[in-house]
């Protein structure tokens, strides 16, 4: 009797009516719940996931390519080193991301499609050039400094594999910052030269690097529902603006100026005070006609299809060895 | 997640790793590779660059057989009753001491 009626419940058991569901995921994001990959999700959720983390770990990829430029011309073998491991802890950062966003029902193929056909975006700051050695200072100082304030508040983010993936690269984000402010630090004490270098470089990524995160709150697009969903944690003026605040003392102390004739420190709100970013610059950028746009795909394009022979030739030997394995004698377990 | 893979995408492999001897070994993500023991490689390569294991397992994600969250209820459920599984359920006299 007793299985009777188990089997009568399933038989009625209807789905869940998807208002009902989507309540109780926006209970679990509130009570801070980590939402898990077999969890039942919004289909908007996983679509903006899907899209942020894509995104994320395509400029992590692509960010490889304006560091590559200056690895066989780094000044000494030292910073050649360095330049290298840290250029390979964004890759890792782009595999971190890749398998993360994976667990939503996206293959790694058809992300890589998407970036490599335009319909996925990567952070625009990667599409400018790296002119001289002072660029790599700058670039491990601002544009790694501003992705670590981005990455600090995503540890955080509502979906598990995307905060567990964040805090794994947050450890190792910290010394990208340092070896460029340690480059930036001995610039700023050389010559003439090198402190031009230093300031040349600091003027060119400034600007660029605050535009890293994204429009104003008011004409950002996702901003709503992704602090609402807690994919976000903090709104992108609010990291611009702690990124600011603790960017600007790092710059008077290598004695080198920040190109904003606005800037002011405002002890009233204690926090600094600043001029306007370009955004037609930032449009044009992230619409492809960045200086460097077409550069980086056809690069990565070429990456991705020289590989091919070799992820190809190592399924070839993957499946000899293992038809080999199943033709020998057997062996005997140990 | 998906199991119709295209066939030029190389297999999913999870990584696990033993940070140090003592400790159980961790899931720490996944990779792509051709076979288990390339992937074992690239776990080395992506997931210890700074020495945070002495041991790696790599697992073909299709092997792995997982609870759904669906039943989280009804399977986890038998445990939910027996509260005298645990210390708290009994109630011992102080003068017993700690036990
Ligand atoms: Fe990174
Ligand atoms: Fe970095």
């Amino acid at each position: 009797m007793a299985e009777e009626t188990a089997t009568a419940a399933v038989l009625v058991r209807k789905e869940p009516d998807r208002e009902v569901l989507e309540e109780a995921f926006q209970v679990k994001v509130d009570a801070e719940t980590r939402i898990e990959p077999k969890d039942w999700m919004p289909d908007a959720y996983r679509k903006n996931l899907i899209r942020q983390m894509s995104q994320h770990a395509h400029s992590e990829v692509v960010g490889m390519l304006p560091e590559g430029n200056w690895l066989t011309r780094a000044p000494s073998l030292k910073r050649k080193a360095i330049l290298m491991a840290k250029i390979q802890d964004e890759g890792g950062h782009g595999l971190y991301l890749y398998s993360a966003a994976e667990t939503l029902g996206i293959t790694r193929d058809q992300m890589y499609d998407q970036l490599l056909d335009g319909s996925a975006k990567y952070s625009s700051i990667f599409n400018y050039p790296t002119l001289n050695w002072a660029d790599i200072g700058a670039i491990g100082w601002l544009v790694d400094g501003a992705a670590i304030t981005n990455q600090i508040a995503l540890c955080r983010c509502s979906y598990g594999p995307y905060a567990r993936a964040m805090v794994k690269i947050c450890k190792e984000e910290s010394f990208h910052q340092r070896q460029g402010y340690d480059i930036m630090m001995v610039m700023a004490e050389g010559t003439a030269e090198q402190r031009r270098m230093a300031q040349d470089a600091l003027n060119r990524w400034w600007w660029p690097a605050l535009m890293m995160f994204g429009p104003h709150d008011a004409e950002s697009a996702h901003t709503s529902q992704s602090m609402k969903w807690k994919i976000k944690r903090s709104s992108n003026d609010e990291l611009r603006q702690k990124f600011i605040d603790a960017t600007v003392p790092q710059a008077e102390y290598l004695g080198l100026t920040i190109p904003d004739d606005q800037l002011a420190w405002n002890a009233a709100e204690g926090k600094y005070d600043w001029g306007e970013i370009d955004w037609d610059e930032f449009r044009n950028v992230v619409n492809g006609n960045g200086l460097c746009n077409r550069e980086r795909l056809e690069t990565r394009r070429k990456a991705h299809e020289g590989g091919q022979w070799v992820r190809e030739a190592a399924l070839a030997y993957a499946e000899k060895r293992q038809q080999r394995a199943a033709s020998a004698p057997e062996k005997k377990e140990i | 997640m998906t199991d119709k893979a295209p066939l030029h995408e190389l297999p999913l492999f999870e990584v696990f790793i033993r940070s140090k001897n003592g400790l159980h070994h961790r899931h720490v993500g996944s990779l792509h590779a051709a076979d288990a023991e390339m992937a074992l490689t690239a776990a080395r390569d992506v997931y210890t660059r700074r020495s945070e294991g002495v041991s790696i397992w790599v697992v073909r994600t299709k092997d792995i057989t997982a609870s759904s969250p669906e039943d989280r209820g009804p399977f986890f459920d038998p445990n939910e009753d027996k509260m005298y599984r645990h210390p708290t359920f009994y109630d011992l006299p102080d003068e017993v001491g700690h036990m």
